[in-house]
């Protein structure tokens, strides 16, 4: 009797054993998969509203419901063999971008609040942002007026400008340098689909990736200044540049100005200089 | 005895009639695909009464109904429960607590249509042998789910849990999903008998869990009737919870099926001739009532 209870609890505590130990294997194998997952490929995009990877990992139920009710198609499920966790949504800008709907329907339709609920203007929404990956390529780089990137922006001269730059190579042209602000891009990817080059030379990035950051105890010392309203070391000297006389020279007005005299000794073009030289030899 | 090659079901096709034979299976299958005909009918025919998966879903633009063992992982794994999801959950609990937790796996779940299917072939082609896991493994996995959740900080069983994978599948039109249908298929046909829902899934086990305390239950109302031809034991797929309910007056254990993992499907309803089983609650489990025909007698 003593004997039988005794094999029955050793077959109980063996069995058990298999149990826990097939079932710790299986979630030693789920939890590194877990982890791997947690990483975003760099072209998927998720939805606005979405918090950090971790974050929607722990709250999207994998529903879809705001793919249904996304009305531009954008926005797609996971499919089994992707490479992040499977069955939540995303979108390729590429493929077809967000286009920033007002009324932000994804997000009213998440029932979990994966998607926050609290952003009601879509010009918040953070879901990545453009960089100009390839300066070799881009057509604006060039010289050329491609311009595609930045008319497509929904808030353009907000979040892509162009900036104006000397074209070294004609030596008499400007170059239109598309340029983003990451204080307004919202990462919607019109401007990487709009791309005309075979590949796009624009890219929506996770943000994390895209965006570098100053050491905290960097201080910009123009910023410094003007927010004090004055130098904060030295006393602020005027600079002195050595100019032709009647220019000026100021960073933020771009660069060499012309002075508004009205008693130039010159001409305003110095080709009339040289050409007066010319006749009077 | 004849030595005619039978089936189990066979004396109730003669005695009852085919619809009597089939009725709860034929139920179910209706519901089921009912189901996800309705998830189906917004893709495909744009009538949307029905918009997302059995994960979380929106009815008429105003019934919320979430998985509450996806809720559940979800806040194990840090998230903070303040939406219309927790309202679809508890809905959802609701239900199940009124017509059994393992409702959802045999009048819900598309995968066991799946696994019924590799059942049915498996006694019919005499397939013996194969892997044998507890019943209980799938209370372990549940167990695991919920923890590597904490651990991970994600909702780790959705990661590749096969039953979400499927619903998910269908409704969103994704091919590869027939792989998984067919994996689960051939497990259960050729690897483990009742292998997936029966050993392994713990959505299964979380329901069962969930339906502990739930009304509707299959009693064996009628055991004095039973013949012991052992027809419903060869169809269910919990055979395990039949025995103490049918076989039970000696040792004074009342006729209801008690056990969560009972998963009412009404097969055993069906298929018994002498129509011992129906569906009841769990408050008729006196086993001092003496029966009479169908009325209780009270002395």
């Amino acid at each position: 009797m003593i004997q039988g209870k005794r094999s029955s609890r050793r077959q109980f505590l063996a069995d058990s054993a298999r149990t826990a130990s097939g079932v710790a294997l299986l979630a030693l194998g789920l939890g590194f998969y877990a982890k791997q997952v947690q990483s975003l490929p760099a072209t998927a995009i998720r939805p606005p509203g979405a918090g950090g990877e971790k974050d929607f990992l722990s709250s999207c139920v994998r529903c879809g419901l705001c793919v249904r009710d996304c009305p531009y198609d954008t926005l797609k499920l996971s499919q089994p063999g992707d490479a992040f966790a499977v069955g939540t949504p995303y979108f390729e800008a590429r493929t077809i971008p967000c286009e920033m709907c007002e009324d932000i329907p994804c997000v009213k339709a998440c029932p979990t609040n994966a998607l926050d609920k609290s952003l009601d203007n879509i010009d918040d929404a953070r879901m990545g942002l453009a960089v100009l990956l390839d300066q070799e390529n881009c057509l604006n780089f060039q010289g050329l007026r491609c311009d595609v990137c930045y008319r497509v922006c929904p808030l353009i001269d907000k979040a892509i400008s162009l900036d104006l730059q000397h074209n070294r190579r004609s030596g008499k042209h400007t170059l239109f340098i598309p340029v983003v602000h990451s204080d307004f891009c919202t990462g919607c990817g019109k401007c990487e689909q709009a791309c005309v080059l075979e590949e796009a030379a624009i890219k929506v990035l996770p943000t994390h990736l895209a965006k570098g950051q100053l050491g905290k105890h960097y201080r910009l010392g123009w910023e410094e200044k003007r927010k004090a309203g004055g130098s904060l070391v030295t006393p602020d000297e005027q600079h002195k540049y050595n100019l032709p006389e009647g220019m000026d020279y100021d960073y933020e007005g771009q660069g060499l100005i012309k002075e508004k005299k009205d008693n130039v000794p010159f001409s305003s073009n110095p080709l009339d200089s040289l050409n007066r030289n010319a006749e009077q030899r | 005895m004849m030595s005619v090659s039978t089936y189990p079901g066979r004396t109730a096709l003669l005695e009852k009639g085919w619809f009597s034979a089939y009725k709860w299976l034929l139920l179910r299958r209706i519901t089921q695909i009912g189901i996800l005909a309705i998830f189906l009918l917004g893709p495909w025919v744009g009538i949307w009464i029905v918009k997302g998966n059995l994960a979380s879903s929106l009815t008429l633009d105003v019934l919320p109904l979430t998985d509450p063992y996806l809720l559940l992982q979800s806040f194990l794994a840090g998230h903070v429960l303040e939406s219309t999801a927790v309202i679809g959950a508890i809905i959802v609990i609701a239900f199940y607590l009124l017509v059994g937790g393992r409702a959802y796996c045999s009048w819900v779940c598309p995968i066991n249509i799946v696994t019924d299917t590799a059942g049915f072939l498996r006694d019919r082609l005499h397939l013996k042998g194969g892997t044998h896991f507890s019943r209980q493994v799938r209370y372990w996995i549940l167990g695991m789910s919920l923890v590597l959740s904490v651990v991970t900080g994600t909702m780790a069983w959705e990661l590749i849990n096969p039953v979400s994978l499927v619903q998910r599948g269908i409704i969103f039109g994704m091919a590869s999903t027939w792989f998984i249908v067919a994996a689960i298929f051939m497990f259960d046909l050729f690897i483990s008998r009742q292998g997936w829902c029966g050993h392994l899934c713990p959505v299964g086990a979380f329901y069962s869990i969930l339906g502990i305390p739930s009304s509707v239950r299959v009693s064996a109302v009628n055991r004095s009737n039973c013949d012991d031809c052992m027809d419903c034991f060869m169809v269910c797929p919990e055979k395990q919870v039949i025995r103490p309910a049918l076989k039970g007056e000696a040792d004074n254990i009342g006729p209801v099926i008690m056990s969560p993992n009972c998963t009412n499907c009404g097969r055993c309803i069906d298929v018994c001739a002498k129509e011992v089983f129906k569906f009841s609650l769990r408050f008729k489990n006196s086993n001092h009532v003496p029966m009479v025909g169908n009325k209780e007698v009270r002395s």
